[in-house]
């Protein structure tokens, strides 16, 4: 026992020292794309550390949109970006003034040590909402706490997040079309995996969209997934015709927005509050929206890798 | 049980790291990412310090907002990422105009 205990708090400390020194070398990298495949790592060990930190649902959802769909977007600006500039630019105060040197160090530590003595300083333990989490589960209607706070009784929070993702893709489409592609040929092997991998990507987004009510999974990680399948078509340049960039798109992209609402609006009809689900009805009506927003995710993130409003022609 | 302590510090000081990061580069792309390491800082303050249940299952409440908070965080990223193009398209370059202190 002694011997196990040992040795996870040296993986813990090994862990938490290589996760410092990435963020570091990802900051601090002369060569951009070199520190944009670091911070992908970063992320890949982020997820390692939520599974230590016993947190699971959110292991998924980083190692899925942390550090794929973030990767895939950042890699993405960076081609765009044509950068040859890309050595480290300091900002100009920081450069030539030795006085902003030294205050910018003391105010580091400043903040560092500050943090540090507030987190050490709070009281060893403190069980927060989880008493009242778990003693109210029965009527959630799932039974994974994590689904059950997200989906029933934080369901604002999910709410104004799916609006928040609606919003930043409306500001990318407000800044104009879709930029040309250059014409790069994705090579022979992503021509391959693709039919092999987008089915199980899929397979794999329906499972984990099912599994959320009772296991680690849910919408986001499942939207992420689906999310990754519309990149994946996106890089080997297959095109959706025309006729699905207009309404259909939108239709899409608002369902889980618009049927989360709905419901809420409707339980405000039979005399619930808002989102207030009846606990007989609670799993189906949280399997409806989860489903709906799952799709709408997935496309949305699709869409923000895109990066502009299809069937627009960006001006030049 | 020390590894909470241990995870949370670690938290701090991707934060502080991310902060230095972030007051120190001009090139928009790597504020964009020092902002990311900022907030993964933060979530692993919170999902650290939502295991201190008295050896139970830690709160799921943390958890639930951290899930949040990756899906928002993308969203800003993918924001900051298309203004910043704009930028570059408009203007050739990757950093913002320097104000004169003078």
């Amino acid at each position: 026992m002694e011997a196990i205990t040992l040795l996870q708090l040296i993986f813990d400390t090994l862990l938490g020292f290589t996760l410092l020194w990435l963020a570091w070398q990802a900051l601090s990298s002369p060569d951009l794309f070199r520190a944009i495949v670091l911070f992908i790592a970063f992320g890949l060990l982020m997820a390692l550390t939520w599974v230590r930190l016993n947190a699971p649902d959110i292991a998924l959802a980083e190692a899925a949109i942390g550090a794929g769909l973030t990767g895939a977007l950042l890699l993405s600006a960076l081609a765009r970006l044509k950068a040859k500039n890309s050595a480290t630019i300091m900002t100009e105060q920081v450069k030539n003034k030795p006085l902003f040197w030294l205050l910018l160090t003391m105010l580091s530590l400043a903040v560092t040590s500050g943090l540090a003595f507030s987190v050490l300083t709070l009281q060893e333990n403190s069980p927060g909402l989880s008493i009242w989490v778990l003693e109210n589960i029965e009527t959630s209607g799932v039974s994974n706490p994590v689904t059950a706070v997200l989906l029933n009784y934080r369901g604002y929070d999910t709410l104004l997040e799916m609006s928040v993702l609606l919003v930043a893709l409306l500001g990318i489409w407000s800044l104009g079309g879709v930029p040309k592609r250059h014409d790069s040929f994705p090579g022979q092997i992503l021509n391959i995996l693709i039919p092999l991998l987008v089915p199980l990507l899929i397979m794999v987004a329906g499972y984990l969209l099912w599994a959320g009510a009772h296991a680690p999974g849910g919408a986001f990680q499942a939207g992420s997934l689906l999310g990754a399948a519309g990149i994946l078509f996106l890089l080997v340049g297959w095109q959706f015709g025309t006729q699905f960039m207009g309404l259909p798109l939108r239709i899409m992209i608002t369902f889980g927005l618009a049927l989360f609402i709905a419901v809420g609006v409707a339980l405000m009809l039979f005399g619930n509050q808002f989102l207030e689900y009846p606990s007989s009805l609670a799993g189906s009506l949280i399997f409806l929206i989860e489903a709906a927003a799952t799709l709408s995710i997935g496309i949305t993130l699709a869409a923000l890798f895109l990066g502009g409003r299809p069937g627009l022609r960006r001006h030049k | 049980m020390n590894n909470i302590y241990l995870y949370t510090l670690v938290g701090v000081g991707l934060f502080s790291l991310g902060l230095y990061a972030l007051i120190v580069h001009a090139h928009l792309l790597r504020k964009i990412l020092a902002i990311n390491v900022m907030g993964s800082g933060v979530f692993l303050i919170l999902v650290a310090l939502a295991n201190r249940t008295y050896g139970t299952a830690p709160d799921p409440v943390p958890h639930a907002m951290v899930i949040t908070g990756i899906v928002v965080a993308i969203s800003a990223t993918a924001l900051a990422l298309a203004l910043t193009l704009r930028v570059h398209t408009e203007t050739g370059r990757v950093e913002l105009p320097e104000e004169s202190l003078e």
